[in-house]
This record gives structure tokens, C-alpha cells and sequence, in this order.
């Protein structure tokens, strides 16, 4: 075995049956249609440890629990549980072998009641019919052994969400799972059902079973697990003890970049700043949406690029739609050049001259049958006509002048959109965007998923626009781009601002430092002189 | 720093659920109450309401279309829609008349095998193929009412029960003064609520409605459940079919249009989600039931013929969906 | 830098695989386009060798006159399945049209089109604003609508009445220059639906939402209203058909007219390569699509086959051509 890391310290307690981990799993990739999304991942789940599975958006942390679970299939690589290998090619097969999944969305039925959805598809019986007092009084005593206090007769939708997603966990306990997935369970409950599911997991390790815990919730990393392995880009970065981290190193590894790095010039294509005046273009302030944003605010001045960072989860792209009029807003101020904004519409919106880049280029972008030109020129329709008909002509110079200045590589203007290869798609929504001549563009991870090449020239182009005076608010999970692409960031944790840096301050360290929940103290503080151990 | 958010969003959950309650309750009684008002103010207004004749009339009116409906709530249960019944409902009573030459047994079995077929072969390919549901059975509807001309010459005859036949006892005689269709939906009913609530069947159809891809993940036979819903679907119809063939002692070709539509009134009527996952076998009864007491009132009003019942049905269905929607958004927010 | 690498590296080998794909696929989408135009050569040659008196005048007129109204109401259908949507109305708007005509025949031959019209223009407004405000399922709206509206005709129409207005009998069995009206008005409408999806804003908004309705929802375009003027132009559409049948029987029978026309409807349009789940709206491809269906129920018929077979085959047609459509689609879907 190549990692010697995996054996679980301390809170393991003899497992009664079992001599070996109970998963293995060497060298499995997995690629969709030539993207690797997994490369050579190794992983070693031990009885009785809680395994923390970490990972940013895109690291494969999905695609790893679906190979595990037979949602995919591994294109190489073996899978090993309790010593033999498996292939499974059905969530059924994982499911009956033993190997039980667990899903931020609680993938159990509302109508039913607790008892029902426990054994759903395995009820008892009588005279071949289910024996309802049989199950309940079943369901009664497996929820009790695992300390959930709840009435199996109860209608499942109408209990709250942590009480469902400890019935889920009850069901995977009845089917003997020996091992239990635990993909961000915690997302959308309450602190203290948040203890009560963890007292849950402890006692289902207390019998052996291994668990593999995804959150993105920091701090419940420490709470609960025993063993953490890092993805990043489809590959293992780490695997060790849980305690051995603190939150900037672990956050350092998810993100791929040392604490102690320097600020490495050149690596993007992002010029020097152009911001000017000192009145802002853009500004937000107190914006509102339940659970999600808590009261989030910016502003940005003409030629300022203000990058936006965060963790997943921490309500950076949330904050874009509520600027955009997309999501519905309890309350929020948008103002552009001083003139309010109502909220709560794309199209006034977009009159007032923003436009948003969206994250989800495939389902919020993209009309896939539609020509790259019919692409361009969607959000201009109404300019590019007269008296509803399309004048072909305008839109034709239109589409000539951002395919040559955006450098778009398709075989002609009629090209379908889908025919396109991710950066050039990107590009075509950049001119989308840039053909309705906003004032201030917000663009979501706009060089996620495309190519070097095509992300410098999209870095570039960004660096371009803010010369032209535009204010541009960027979100990125990469640091890079965002400490060299902006010239402000404001850092976003469980959807409030939690801090900003700016000039000398801006640096992969203290946004490392602030990203993992801590504000530097001063300018130019070293990150990781504070670090907090925990654990 | 998790403490501070999870806060308030605790307090979003239980304001939605409260409201989800107050939702559902209307959504599952509300026609219960409007039927009982109804038949309070019907009785109060129109003397003949409450006779023993019009209320064994309406019972047995909504016999028929009860048998049918059962199907359908399956079917909806699953998210799916089967708009093929009333052509296999036809097609049943027209093979049943037909085959009653040759003895009740075939009168019964001929429809049943033939319309079973029909929803087998939906059901395939509604669930391996995944087509929509509402193409395939659009199909089917098609289908049935073709085979149902052609073995009707077209539509030109209308094939008879003979007189001497046990198969008019079917629908014709009755028990303790309650006719035999009445005694079949009772205990047809009586099938579904268990099926639903006491074999592995009725929560996996529950389950396939409200999240089919979680109902895989869970490992449930998603494909042979939507098979059997359909199949027992298309039986109904064609149960419905055979029922009404004793009941009139003929095949008539040209019934059962627009039938799918009443169907589904009265499955939604019932407060089950169009979309799926949720409601109960016997708010479709209560469905059945309020739609025939409607044509009924709308019969007592004056001259007024199944035309005006069409229309109200379709009205009624509308308001009913689009009030489903208004709810289902208050319950979201 | 590790990272910049590696994403790099991403594409590289997502290229060349890509390669062979968009051959298959090309070969696949020229199916689905061009499969309906090629049904139609090979029919008509069968036809050419085995019907006697196929290809007379009469024969051929025949054929068309009886093929326009469909042609029409399909174009309607087009649209509105170019939306990802459906309308199951259409049947019920035609008897409310045939409905309405002998009310208002009083009114000269274009007061009681026009009253027809609004029949229809109506009904769509209702189905329109339903779906697109509320939210209702384009399926449940539409068939409420198709019951309801029947019974409202049967109420205001009854029984078949004989036309005896002459504008009526002019359009009905009249030409210009040896073309049947009724054909001509089916060609003036293919041409202004034809210019509606590819000259207008409307045709291209149209076509995005059923593409992507959420992303044209982001890049600011009318969506609630473009979807409701779809089920307008459908119930619009669905009334002139009505009208044209009138005038073509000379009688108007609320009761029969249009029955099941939608599923012929939307047999033309899946056959004629529209995909049902929306983003395409194929204008020729319908017309095609409607000429075929005919062409095949009048084969059938013409060798002693009963309409009632007739009907069987074009319900396993319906089938076949939404299951290559899907098939398509799943394999594009098993690639991405």
C-alpha cells in the first residue's frame, strides 16, 4: 500500500470481523469525452473511520462518489471492498453490496411515512402483504439504537430537514451498509441537527462502519472526521490525519497554493489597473436572500476589476444573480452611476447596463442548436430590428466585429454553438454580453473549463475592458486570476462579506488567510503567523 | 461562523413546512368539502337530489368512470399521464358486446388480455424507451380507437349483448339494492388503497413521482413498476370498457371521448400533484364523485346535455391546476 | 502553475475524439432532416408504379385540398413545439371555429372568418397566459382547453348546417389560375411562418427559449410573452384551418370536425424533424411532414385499406419518429 496515511488515529475502535480497510481503490480515471475528471486517484477507508473527501468545484469529488457508488464506471484503475474487487455498474448493486449513499438533496419520499421510507422496497411481510405493525416497530428500534428521536409513523415531509436526513441515514444503517457516503449532508440544516447527525455517525463508526464524509463546511471537517483526502484537478494532493491540518493548510491544498507562496507575477494575462475616480460605478448594498445572503454589499469604480472570493458555498455567484435581478431578493440596493436599480428583473437589469457572464455556460449560456452568430446576437434582438424584423445585415457586422475581436474559432457564423470547444463557446458569450455594451459586466468563473490558450486571451480581454472604463466584478476559484486579475477582492464567507484586501494587502497569502475564515490583521502580514490549531 | 447562518435558515425551514401543511390539507380535503357543500345545496334546492333513484343513478354514472380514474392515479402518482383511456375504454366495450356471443367468461377475458396488451406495449416503451408519457399514450389513443373502428366495420355496428346472456348480470344486477358496478369500484378501490399503502408497489410508484433518479439511486424497480402502472392502467379502461358493454348490453364505438380528460379531473380534483409523487386513492373517489354530482346538478338545471358537462369539466380542471400551481408556490416561498 | 498546466492539458485530448463524433452525428441529423423529404420521393414513385390515376390532375388536387387545412394547423403546432411545448387544443378551436362561422355568415364571408378567428385567437391567449404565467404544463392547460372548448362548440353549434354563402363556396372549391384557394391560402401561410421563424425577432426568441429556456431568461428576452403569442398564433392558425374545412364541405359539423387533428398535427411536425423537446422549428420539414401523412393515408386507402388501419399505422408512425428523435438525442447526450 503507497499511503501509509490512511490508518485512522484514535477514534477507531476495533472493528469486530474485519482484518483490511474496507474500500481500496488504486489509480481509477475517469474522463468524459477526453476531460479527465479523475487521474490516478488512490483512496484507503479503514472500519470505523470518518474519512473527509475535500475538494473544490470541479476537483472530482462528485465523480469519485459515483465511481464508487456505480453511477460511472472507472475507465481504469480497480476498486477494492472488503478485499475484493468490484465493479458495480447500478447505485442498486453498490447499494446491495453494502456500500450506502447519502445526498445533500434528501432522496427519500415526503408522503411517506419515517418506517416506509427506512425500508422502502425491503418491508417486512406478512401473508404477502407488508405488516405495517412489524415495520414500525422495526424502524422504532433502529432509530432509537441510533439515538434519533423521532416517530416512524410520522409523514417524513413533515419533519424537519435534519431528522430526514438522519432517516436517510438510518436507512443506509438497515441495509447493512459497511460503508456509508456522506455527500454534503449538512448543507442545508440547523446547528443542532447538525450535532445530532454527527452523534449518529460516530455511533455508526463505534460499530465498524467506515464512513466518507463531503462537506464544504469547514469546521465540521474537524468535528467529525478522523482521516482527510484532498482532490484537486481529478488527482489526490493529500491524504492524513484530520488533526494534522489547520484551516489555512487545508484550504491551501484544496486551492493549490502554499501558504507561505509569494505573489508570482505572470502567470495570467492580467495588465496593471485602470481604475479611475473615486465615485463608484457600481454599488450594492444590503442584499438579502434568505439562507443565503446576509445583507452583501460592493461597489466598483469605472476601470476597476473587483474580484469577488470565497469558498464554494460562500454565496459568490448567488451574489451576482440578486445584483442581476435573476434571483428574488428580500432586499437589495443596486445603483449604477447613482441611479437605483429596482431588483428583481434580468431586463431592467440589463437596460441599466449590466450583464452577468454566467457560471453554468451549458445551461445558463449556451443555446446549443443555435449558430454561433444567432448566439451573439440573442440579447440584442430588439436593436438589431426594425419593427420586429431582424435586419441579417446589422447583426451580420455586428457578429464580424466580435468574432475578429475575440478571436472565435468556428468554421463560419452558422456554426452550431455545441460544434464549439469550451473556450470559444466562452467567447461567444463573452460577446453576447459585450454586444448589449454594458457599463458593468459580472462574469462567474469565466475561465473555468477552457483552455490556456483562450484563458489568456479571455484574462486579457478582461484587463482590456476595464481600460475601456467598464467596472468589472470577477468571480474565480483560481488565485491566481483573482489577485492578479483584480485590483480590490472582497471575500465572501456563508453568504456575508467577511473581509476585503487591496493593495499591498492583496497577495495569494493574507486572500488564503481570509478565504479560511480569518481576516489578516494588518497589511502585510505574513499568512499562517496566526494560524489557529484545531482539533 | 456555520452557527451564524444556520440560524435564520432554521427559521425558513419551519415557516415553509408550516405553510406546506396548511397546503396539503387544502390540497387533500378541499374536494371532500366542496362535494358535501354541493350535495347540501343540491338536495336543499332540487327535491329529486336526494331520491333513492338519482343517487343510485350518480352512483352508478360514476362507476364507470371511477374504475378508470383508479388507473389514472397510478399513473399520475408515477409523473406520467395516460391519455389513451377512454379509446381502450371503448375498445373494451366494444370487444366485450362482441365477445359476450361466446359466453361471459370471453366477454370479460377478451378485453382484458387485448387492452392489457395495449398498455404492455406503452408501458415498454414508455419506461425502456424513455418516451413521453404523453406522446406514447397520445399514440395509443390513436391506436385503439382505429383497432376499435375496425373491428366495428368502421363504426357502423354496434355489436349486442344477446338477451338470453349472464353477461348483462354483470353491471345489471345488483346486491342489497346496490348495483354490482358499484360493489366492483368499492372493492377495486379498496385493492388500490392497499396496494398503495400495503405492498412494496404503491411506495415505489410514490417514490418513481417524486424524484425518479432518487428512486434509482435507492435501487427500485423503476422500469417494471412504470410497466405495471400502465398495464393496470390500460386494464381498468378496458375493465370500465367491459362493465359499461353489460351495463348497456351493447358495444358502443363512439363513447369515451374525452374520457382521459375526466379521468385526470378527477385524480387532481382528488388532490394529487399533477407532477407526481403525492395523494391518495381515495380523494380520487371523492373526485369521481364531485364531477358526477356536478353533471347531475348541471342535468337538474334544465335541458342542459353532456356538452355543458364537458365544458365545466375542462373549466374545473383548469382552475384546479392553475389554483395547484398558486399553492405550490406559496408553499415553495 | 501546477493547476494552469493541468487544465491545459484538458482540452488537448478532448479534440481529436471529437473528430469521428461530428461525422456520426452529421450523419444522424441528415437523417432526421432529410428523412422526411426522401419518405416523400420513395412514396410517390411507389405510388407512381402501383396507383392507377396517381398522378391526374384531379387526383393531385385532390390530395392537396385535402392536406392544407393540416398544413396550416401543423405550422401552428410547429411553433409551439419549437417552445419545447404542445397544444391539444387545436381540434376543439376548429369545431369552435365551424361553431361560430354559421353565427356570424350574417356578417359576409369575412365577418365570419373573422369571428372564427377570434374564436381562436381567444382560446390561445387563454392557453398562453396559463402556461407561461402560471406555469401550468403545456399538456394539462391545452387539454382542458381541447374539452372544454368541444363542449362550448357543441353547445353553440349542434348539429352540422349547410354553408350557402358564396364567399364560402369561392374558397371552398374555387382557384385562382388553376391553384385551389384552399392550397393557396396553406402556401401564403408556409411562407409567412417560414419568414416569422427565420426574418423575426420573434422566430429567433422563439427558438432560444425552446433551446434554453433559462439561459433566455438571462440574456433579458420577453420569454412569458413570446410563449404567450405562440399559443396565439397556434390558436389563430387552428381557427383558419377550421374556416377552411368549412368552407371546403360547405357545412359546418362542429361535432366532427377536427377530431384527433392534433395528433395528425403533431405527427407532421415530429416526421417532418422538429425535435418535441423544443429549439428547432423545421417549416418545410412540416409541410413535408403533413404531405406525407397524407400520402400514406391515401396509399392505404386507395388499395382497399380502411381508414381505421390507416389510423393504426399513423399511431405506430407517431411512435417511430419520436423514437429516432430520442435515440438521436441520447447518443449526442452519452457523448457530452
Amino acid at each position: 500500500m503507497p499511503h501509509p496515511t490512511a490508518a485512522a488515529p484514535g477514534r477507531a475502535p476495533e472493528p469486530p470481523d474485519s482484518s483490511g480497510p474496507l474500500l481500496t481503490v488504486r489509480g481509477v480515471t475517469k474522463s468524459f469525452s477526453g476531460v479527465h475528471a479523475l487521474r490516478g486517484v488512490d483512496f484507503t477507508l479503514e472500519p470505523g473511520s470518518i474519512h473527509a473527501l475535500v475538494g473544490e468545484n470541479g476537483a472530482g469529488k462528485s465523480t469519485f462518489i459515483k465511481v464508487l457508488t456505480g453511477v460511472h464506471a472507472a475507465d481504469s484503475g480497480e476498486v477494492r471492498f472488503l478485499g475484493e474487487p468490484v465493479a458495480f455498474t447500478r447505485p442498486a448493486d453498490a447499494q446491495n453490496a453494502g456500500i450506502s449513499t447519502i445526498y445533500q438533496e434528501i432522496n427519500l419520499v415526503p408522503l411517506l411515512t419515517v418506517a416506509q421510507n427506512i425500508y422502502l422496497g425491503r418491508e417486512p411481510r406478512r401473508f404477502g402483504l407488508v405488516d405495517t405493525r412489524g415495520l414500525n416497530r422495526q424502524a422504532a428500534a433502529l432509530v432509537e439504537r441510533l439515538g434519533i428521536d423521532v416517530d416512524v409513523r410520522a409523514e417524513l415531509g413533515s419533519l424537519g430537514l435534519g431528522v430526514q436526513q438522519m432517516v436517510a441515514l438510518a436507512r443506509a444503517v438497515s441495509i447493512d451498509a459497511r460503508v456509508v457516503i456522506m455527500d454534503e449532508p449538512t448543507s442545508s440544516l440547523e446547528v443542532r441537527e447538525v450535532e445530532t447527525l454527527f452523534g449518529v455517525a460516530r455511533t455508526l463508526a463505534g460499530s465498524g462502519v467506515g464512513l466518507v464524509f463531503v462537506s464544504h463546511r469547514l469546521d465540521e471537517l474537524w468535528a467529525l472526521c478522523d482521516t482527510v483526502t484532498v482532490l484537486r484537478d481529478g488527482r489526490v494532493v493529500h491524504t492524513g490525519a484530520m488533526a494534522a491540518l489547520d484551516r489555512v493548510g487545508l484550504v491551501s491544498l484544496m486551492l493549490g497554493r502554499d501558504a507561505s507562496d509569494v505573489r508570482a507575477a505572470g502567470t495570467t494575462d492580467f495588465g496593471e489597473s485602470h481604475a479611475h475616480g473615486d465615485a463608484p460605478l457600481l454599488s450594492v448594498s444590503g442584499v438579502e436572500v434568505p439562507n443565503r445572503l446576509h445583507g452583501v454589499g460592493l461597489t466598483a469604480r469605472p476601470g476597476e476589476v473587483v474580484g469577488l472570493g470565497g469558498l464554494l458555498g460562500s454565496g459568490r455567484s448567488e451574489t451576482l444573480k440578486a445584483i442581476y435581478g435573476d434571483l428574488s431578493t428580500t432586499s437589495a440596493d443596486v445603483e449604477i452611476q447613482g441611479q437605483r436599480v429596482r431588483p428583481g428583473s434580468v431586463s431592467r437589469a440589463l437596460r441599466a447596463g449590466i450583464a452577468l457572464l454566467s457560471e453554468d455556460r451549458k445551461a445558463e449560456g449556451i443555446i446549443p442548436e443555435m449558430s454561433v452568430r444567432d448566439n451573439i446576437a440573442l440579447a440584442v434582438l430588439p436593436r438589431m430590428s426594425r419593427g420586429g424584423l431582424v435586419s441579417d445585415a446589422r447583426i451580420d457586422a455586428l457578429v464580424e466585429v466580435f468574432m475578429r475581436r475575440l478571436k472565435i474559432k468556428a468554421s463560419s457564423p452558422q456554426q452550431k454553438v455545441r460544434e464549439l470547444s469550451g473556450g470559444n463557446q466562452q467567447k461567444v458569450l463573452l460577446a453576447r454580453w459585450l454586444a448589449t455594451e454594458p457599463k458593468v459586466f459580472l462574469l462567474d468563473e469565466p475561465t473555468r473549463g477552457i483552455d490556456v490558450g483562450a484563458k489568456r486571451e479571455v484574462q486579457g480581454l478582461i484587463d482590456e475592458l476595464a481600460g475601456q472604463g467598464l467596472a468589472v466584478v470577477l468571480v474565480s476559484s483560481e488565485m491566481d486570476e483573482l489577485v492578479e486579475g483584480s485590483d480590490r477582492v472582497v471575500v465572501l464567507h456563508d453568504g456575508a462579506v467577511s473581509g476585503e484586501l487591496d493593495g499591498d494587502r492583496l497577495t495569494s497569502a493574507d486572500l488564503l488567510t481570509a478565504l479560511a475564515g480569518g481576516i489578516p490583521s494588518d497589511a502585510g502580514t505574513a499568512a499562517g503567523a496566526e494560524r489557529s490549531d484545531r482539533g | 461562523m456555520s452557527t451564524v447562518s444556520a440560524t435564520p435558515q432554521a427559521a425558513g425551514t419551519t415557516v415553509s413546512t408550516r405553510r406546506l401543511h396548511m397546503v396539503q390539507r387544502v390540497q387533500r380535503q378541499g374536494a371532500l368539502v366542496v362535494l358535501v357543500l354541493l350535495c347540501a345545496v343540491a338536495s336543499f334546492q332540487f327535491d329529486s337530489f336526494a331520491s333513492g333513484p338519482n343517487v343510485r343513478s350518480i352512483g352508478l354514472q360514476a362507476s364507470f368512470l371511477a374504475v378508470i380514474a383508479l388507473g389514472m392515479t397510478f399513473v399520475i402518482f408515477t409523473g406520467g399521464i395516460d391519455l389513451s383511456v377512454g379509446s381502450v375504454f371503448a375498445l373494451g366495450g366494444v370487444l366485450a358486446a362482441w365477445a359476450s356471443q361466446y359466453g361471459t367468461v370471453a366477454a370479460v377475458l377478451v378485453p382484458l388480455a387485448v387492452c392489457g396488451a395495449i398498455g404492455l406495449v406503452q408501458g415498454l416503451v414508455i419506461a425502456r424507451g424513455r418516451l413521453a408519457p404523453f406522446i406514447v399514450t397520445l399514440a395509443g389513443l390513436l391506436f385503439a380507437r382505429g383497432l376499435l373502428l375496425f373491428i366495428s366495420d368502421e363504426g357502423s355496428t354496434v355489436y349486442k349483448v344477446p338477451a338470453d346472456s349472464g353477461f348483462r348480470e354483470l353491471a345489471q344486477g345488483s346486491l342489497l339494492g346496490v348495483g354490482y358496478p358499484i360493489w366492483m369500484v368499492v372493492i377495486l378501490y379498496g385493492i388500490g388503497a392497499l396496494v398503495l399503502h400495503r405492498t412494496s408497489y404503491g411506495p415505489t410508484v410514490l417514490a418513481i413521482g417524486g424524484q425518479e433518479d432518487a428512486a434509482d439511486l435507492m435501487g427500485l424497480p423503476v422500469v417494471s413498476t412504470k410497466v405495471v402502472t400502465y398495464v393496470a392502467s390500460s386494464l381498468l379502461a378496458g375493465f370500465a370498457g367491459v362493465l359499461i358493454a353489460s351495463y348497456t348490453s351493447s358495444g358502443v364505438p363512439i363513447i369515451g371521448v374525452g374520457t382521459e380528460l375526466q379521468a385526470i379531473s378527477a385524480v387532481v380534483l382528488g388532490g394529487t400533484l399533477l407532477a407526481g409523487g403525492a395523494g391518495t386513492v381515495f380523494g380520487t373517489l371523492v373526485g369521481v364523485l364531485l364531477l358526477q354530482v356536478i353533471a347531475n346538478v348541471i342535468n337538474q338545471v334544465g335541458s342542459l346535455n353532456s356538452n355543458w358537462q364537458d365544458m365545466v369539466s375542462g373549466a374545473i380542471l383548469l382552475a384546479v391546476v392553475v389554483l395547484q400551481r398558486y399553492l405550490a408556490g406559496t408553499a415553495r416561498r | 502553475m501546477a493547476e494552469q498546466t493541468a487544465t491545459a492539458a484538458q482540452p488537448a485530448p478532448a479534440a481529436p475524439p471529437a473528430e469521428p463524433h461530428t461525422r456520426r452525428r452529421v450523419d444522424g441529423a441528415w437523417f432526421r432532416r432529410n428523412g422526411v423529404y426522401l419518405g416523400l420521393v420513395v412514396l410517390v414513385v411507389v405510388n407512381l408504379v402501383i396507383t392507377p390515376h396517381f398522378a391526374s390532375t384531379g387526383s393531385l388536387r385532390l390530395q392537396l385540398v385535402q392536406v392544407a387545412p393540416i398544413i396550416v394547423v401543423s405550422l401552428g403546432m410547429a411553433m409551439v413545439i419549437g417552445t419545447g411545448g404542445i397544444d391539444l387544443s387545436v381540434g376543439a378551436v376548429m369545431a369552435m371555429t365551424a361553431a361560430v362561422i354559421p353565427l356570424y355568415i350574417g356578417y359576409g364571408t369575412f365577418g365570419a372568418i373573422a369571428a372564427g378567428l377570434i374564436a381562436g385567437l381567444l382560446s390561445g391567449a387563454l392557453a398562453g397566459s396559463v402556461i407561461s404565467r402560471v406555469g401550468v404544463q403545456p399538456i394539462i392547460a391545452t387539454l382542458a382547453i381541447m374539452v372544454g372548448l368541444r363542449g362550448l362548440a357543441n353547445i353553440t353549434g349542434g348539429q352540422i348546417k349547410s354553408i350557402r354563402d358564396p364567399g364560402f363556396r369561392e374558397l371552398g372549391s374555387g382557384d385562382v389560375l388553376g391553384i385551389p384557394w384552399v392550397v393557396l391560402v396553406a402556401v401564403v401561410v408556409t411562407l409567412v411562418v417560414w419568414g416569422l421563424m427565420t426574418r423575426t425577432t420573434f422566430g429567433r426568441q422563439l427558438v432560444a427559449i425552446g433551446g434554453n429556456a433559462r439561459a433566455s431568461t438571462l440574456a433579458g428576452l420577453p420569454v412569458k410573452r413570446v410563449l404567450t403569442t405562440v399559443y396565439v398564433l397556434s390558436g389563430l392558425l387552428a381557427a383558419l384551418a377550421g374556416a377552411l374545412l368549412v368552407a371546403r364541405n360547405q357545412a359546418s359539423d362542429p361535432t366532427r370536425l377536427g377530431q384527433l387533428v392534433e395528433l395528425t398535427a403533431i405527427t407532421a411536425v415530429v416526421v417532418g424533424g422538429t425535435p418535441l423537446t423544443g429549439g428547432q422549428v423545421r417549416v418545410l420539414g412540416t409541410v413535408a411532414g403533413a404531405l406525407l401523412m397524407q400520402l400514406i393515408t391515401f396509399t392505404l386507402v386507395a388499395h382497399n385499406i380502411t381508414d381505421s388501419v390507416a389510423q393504426m399505422v399513423q399511431a405506430v408512425i407517431v411512435i417511430l419518429a419520436v423514437y429516432a428523435q430520442v435515440g438521436t438525442r441520447m447518443r449526442r447526450r452519452s457523448r457530452a
